[in-house]
């Protein structure tokens, strides 16, 4: 029997920042402008043109690194990495190399490696059927993208299953949105993610040999693609065949990885400081003005904390920045309960999609707030609460109106008209009522079932159970 | 017409300001010679004062000026004397032409010049050599040897070049003008097709040392597109010393002896010892490092330029020739568009950055900078300028050198190590040899400019050069 293999994971992250202009001209920042139409001599690279750098990329930047608890060194440099491709301008990228802005610290369990600026290559669109380079008629580019503020956040191989590089990078993306330095918008390319994969036996101290995965421009696809090439790995491995240190591209279609053959064929980059321009210098007033929020991960402690959430629940609040926001605010109006109110967010999430930002949905946090409390104060029962959200999401307004509108109150135990109804179900169904007497109670199903089309959904499941139980174990 | 030409561009800028001469009939005489230019000193040629404003009553006085071809010049061909840049015509101007403009020095033309710099004698363009005025059968000195060769022959009044290893000095004094190259960032690179960032300084090519001082002075400044320019401290003043007492002059045994041409030597001797009878202390130093100065400059300057020169692959401007795919028009339009000696330094500088050669090539080479630094760090605390011939040989005959590239490159034995230190120089006509004008250099420390000049200023008005043969 073959030996267990674990995957080890390193992922390296580039993060376009939300800078006005860009890195080393005065052009601004664009998606899905008409192209060519932000560019400059200076971003073409045209001779003679020289870079200055963006003082605001600068302090992102730095920001990013405190957040990270890295080191920030007081001088940085900027290196040329050399290579010809038709959407690198001057033939060179402007990248910081051995000297970068910060090096070491970490998030959650991860630690990271380094976080250093550089510049975004330009867009290469390649016409003609396969849409990559090997085979297509021709191809243009797009210079609006080229020499956008980047930050390459490298981590340490820490990471130890497709699932958690997911949860570690919505952490990441998390806390990148809450800086405010990037629009983390992974379909928009704003975040990219590439993932360093090996496996090696379960118990083994030596790192195997790692391949690079490419373009997996959503969350899914970095679960997926990882996942695919950890199981590819251990094939290979299992069979007797050796891993080959390679680039590889997945294609979320087909879940397929295909060696990249590109640029990449050059591994001499010929790295040297860059002459046009003078050392990174991190005053101490840079890092006075560099104030942090409060991180995502630090929300999440404290929902635990101080709120009593799970932490699950209160690591799905704090990781999206949106849903964070929008619990606090549906906190602020007196008396809400934490934990009510918070188990009421996914429902909206359900309800208004996956991505959207409930604050910009109908349903005001405090409409959220209240309809939660009614329903623990038990005004409303949970199923007729979630036709008064359904109708929130539609319409907005006030739930009490709505609720009150439609009738749906509701009947509670001391109710009359509610004994009343048991007394019809229980004569529907005397069988059933006879089996929840002998004790079995799976038998209740149909009981509740027709109190609660009776009543509209308007009676508590739970409390209709209790009702039906105390009254056929009290005979009569 | 040949009285006006016989004006420094000082003169001629003082007569235009007090309203004795009309700028636009310096500028046709000017613009008619440089037209009828023998030389090819000149690569484009203006048809007519630009628009502009600036003329009157403008410090410059819209003395026309001659801009070496790799300063970028709006809607004007820019091509660095290269192929691969053949009709190119920027969509901005170079800071420096842009603030000279405005200071009244209005474009005249683009000189030739060494296909991207990289050049001593001016063979290197692919627009053909330049003459030099003195004897047609040699050449003008280089890079900006169209540059050097326009205001000696009297075709422009004034011109400005580039100097990354000596590209002004040693064409200056080739061809017996005043040529001075800044301390790094001093002027801006803005606009200046690049040949080796950290080295390349744009300066003035002039007939006297007057006009240098005044040419600079509009040329220094912090620009905020060039990072690694800086505010210069203080102002370039107009030199006017009577004598050199009190100055101390070290003469580095190392670039002052083996390898100079006897001519040169006994020129650059008299000059020495007039410089005495000013009032000048002269006392030999030493710079322990220059020797290698050379060795340490031919890998710094091709290892950027292989970067900098990397641009030109036909994407989006300049030559192209078309291939069926991406590599081999990169390699069509490069093997078309750039001549022998810049595909030497690409290969030289690409070899020098290569992985496992990086340290021992680039890396030595950095180290070899920082102690030449610091040997003129050393030698100004004992002396306030540092003087060696500028060229260790007067101009010599087209063709002499083109089949040795390393006999080429030993040209810039006295001119290299003051760009590796960062530091400004000038060289001015000390005599001739042989009917050749021979260059006297003197270096100072960073921002000594002024005092250069003026040190210059008084050794010129007592060696009286007369340059006039050359603009006949």
């Amino acid at each position: 029997m073959s030996p267990a293999y674990e995957p080890v994971i390193g992922l390296e992250i580039h993060v376009q920042l939300a800078t006005r202009t860009k890195m080393f001209c005065g052009c601004e920042l664009s998606f899905g402008d008409p192209p060519n139409t932000h560019t400059c001599p200076v971003c073409l690279g045209l001779p003679g043109t020289l870079p200055v750098l963006n003082a605001r990329a600068v302090q992102f930047g730095l920001l990013i690194g405190l957040a990270l608890g890295s080191q920030i060194a007081e001088r940085s440099l900027f290196h040329r990495k050399n290579y010809f491709y038709p959407d690198l301008p001057k033939g060179y990228q402007i990248s910081q190399y051995d000297v970068p802005l910060c090096s070491g610290g970490g998030l959650g369990d991860v630690r990271i490696h380094r976080v250093h600026l550089e510049e975004d290559a330009a867009k290469l669109v390649h016409v003609g059927e396969s849409g990559r380079i090997h085979g297509s008629d021709r191809s243009v580019v797009d210079f609006n993208r080229g020499g956008t503020p980047l930050v390459e956040i490298v981590t340490e191989p820490d990471l130890t299953s497709p699932e958690q590089a997911r949860e570690w990078l919505t952490l990441l993306r998390a806390t990148l949105k809450r800086l405010g330095v990037s629009d983390v918008n992974m379909e928009e390319g704003s975040l990219r993610c590439d993932a360093n994969v090996s496996v090696r036996p379960v118990g083994s101290d030596q790192l195997g040999t790692k391949t690079e995965l490419k373009n997996m421009n959503s969350f899914r696809y970095l679960e997926r693609g990882v996942r695919a090439e950890i199981e590819r790995q251990i094939g290979l491995r299992q069979s007797g065949e050796p891993v080959v240190q390679e680039t590889l591209h997945f294609d979320p279609a087909s879940e397929r990885l295909t060696p990249l053959r590109s640029k990449e064929e050059a591994h001499d980059y010929r790295y040297f400081p860059e002459p046009d321009l003078v050392p990174l210098v991190i005053t101490s007033e840079m890092r006075g003005q560099a104030e942090l929020p409060e991180l995502p991960a630090a929300r999440a402690e404290r929902f635990q904390r101080e709120l009593g959430l799970s932490t699950e629940r209160a690591r799905e609040l704090a990781f999206r920045t949106e849903l964070g926001d929008y619990y606090e605010r549906a906190l602020a109006g007196d008396g809400h309960d934490p934990i009510t109110v918070a188990n009421w967010i996914p429902l909206l999430v359900e309800r208004i999609g996956s991505d959207a930002d409930p604050a910009e949905s109908e349903v005001t946090p405090e409409a959220l707030a209240t309809l939660a409390g009614m329903v623990a104060a038990k005004e409303v029962a949970r199923d007729a609460a979630r036709e008064v959200l359904t109708q929130l999401v539609a319409d907005g307004g006030d739930p009490r109106v709505i609720i009150e509108q439609r009738g749906l109150e509701s009947i509670s135990a001391e109710d009359g008209g509610l004994a009343e109804i048991i007394e019809r179900a229980i004569a529907a169904d005397p069988d059933a009522a006879e089996q929840v007497r002998q004790g079995n109670m799976r038998a209740v199903g149909p009981l509740v079932g027709f109190v609660m089309k009776e009543t509209k959904g308007r009676a508590d499941g739970g409390e209709i159970t209790r009702l039906i139980r105390e009254r056929v174990s009290s005979g009569s | 017409m040949s009285e006006l030409i016989d004006l420094s561009a000082a003169e001629a800028a003082k007569l235009t300001r007090a309203g004795e001469l009309d700028p636009a009939e310096l500028f046709d005489a000017y613009r008619a010679r440089a037209a009828a230019d023998e030389l090819n000193a000149f690569t484009w040629v203006a048809d007519a004062v630009p628009d502009g404003d600036g003329v009157n009553g403008s410090p410059l006085g819209g003395v026309p000026l001659a801009v070496k071809d790799l300063f970028c010049t709006e809607g004007v061909p820019s091509q660095a004397g290269s192929r691969i840049l053949e009709d190119y015509r920027p969509p901005y101007t170079a800071t420096v032409v842009a603030q000279l403009a405005a200071a009244g020095a209005p474009l005249l033309g683009k000189t030739n010049q060494d296909e991207f710099a990289m050049g001593s004698s001016n063979e290197n363009s692919a627009y053909g050599p330049v003459l030099n005025p003195w004897d047609r059968t040699r050449v003008p000195g280089g890079s900006s040897g169209g540059s050097a060769a326009a205001v000696a022959a009297g075709l422009a009044p004034w011109a400005i070049g580039t100097d990354t290893g000596g590209s002004i000095r040693q064409p200056a004094a080739l061809c017996g003008i005043v040529g001075l190259k800044p301390t790094y960032g001093a002027c801006s690179r803005f606009g200046m097709i690049a040949f080796a960032s950290s080295l390349d300084q744009a300066g003035p090519l002039t007939r006297d040392v007057t006009d240098a001082a005044l040419l600079l002075r509009h040329m220094i400044g912090h620009d905020a597109r060039d990072s690694t320019s800086v505010p210069f401290p203080g102002e370039i003043a107009e030199p006017n010393a009577v004598d050199l007492r009190g100055i101390r002059l070290g003469v580095p045994e190392e670039l002052a002896g083996d390898g100079i041409e006897p001519g040169v030597l006994e020129s650059f001797r008299a000059t020495l010892a007039l410089a005495e009878r000013l009032g000048a202390t002269v006392e030999p130093c030493t710079l322990p490092h220059a020797p290698h100065a050379l060795s340490a400059y031919y890998l710094i300057a091709p290892a950027e330029a292989s970067a900098n020169l990397a641009r030109y692959d036909g994407v989006r401007y300049g030559l192209r020739v078309d291939a069926p795919d991406l590599i081999s028009m990169y390699t069509r339009t490069r093997s078309a568009g750039f001549g022998p000696e810049v595909k030497r330094r690409i290969m030289l500088g690409t070899y020098a950055l290569s992985s496992g050669y990086y340290d021992a090539y680039y890396g030595t080479a950095q180290k070899v900078r920082t102690m030449i630094s610091e040997d003129f760090r050393a030698a100004f605390e004992c002396f306030d300028f540092i003087v060696t011939p500028t060229s260790p040989w007067t101009a010599f005959e087209l063709g002499a050198k083109t089949a040795d590239p390393l006999a080429m490159y030993l040209n810039d034995f006295c001119t290299v190590p003051m760009p590796l230190a960062g530091i400004p120089a000038i060289s001015i006509p000390s005599g001739l040899s042989d009917g050749l004008p021979v260059g006297f250099q003197l270096a100072g420390p960073a921002f000594s400019e002024s005092r250069l000049l003026d040190a210059a200023f008084a050794l010129e008005q007592a060696i009286g050069f007369d340059g006039s043969a050359a603009r006949r």
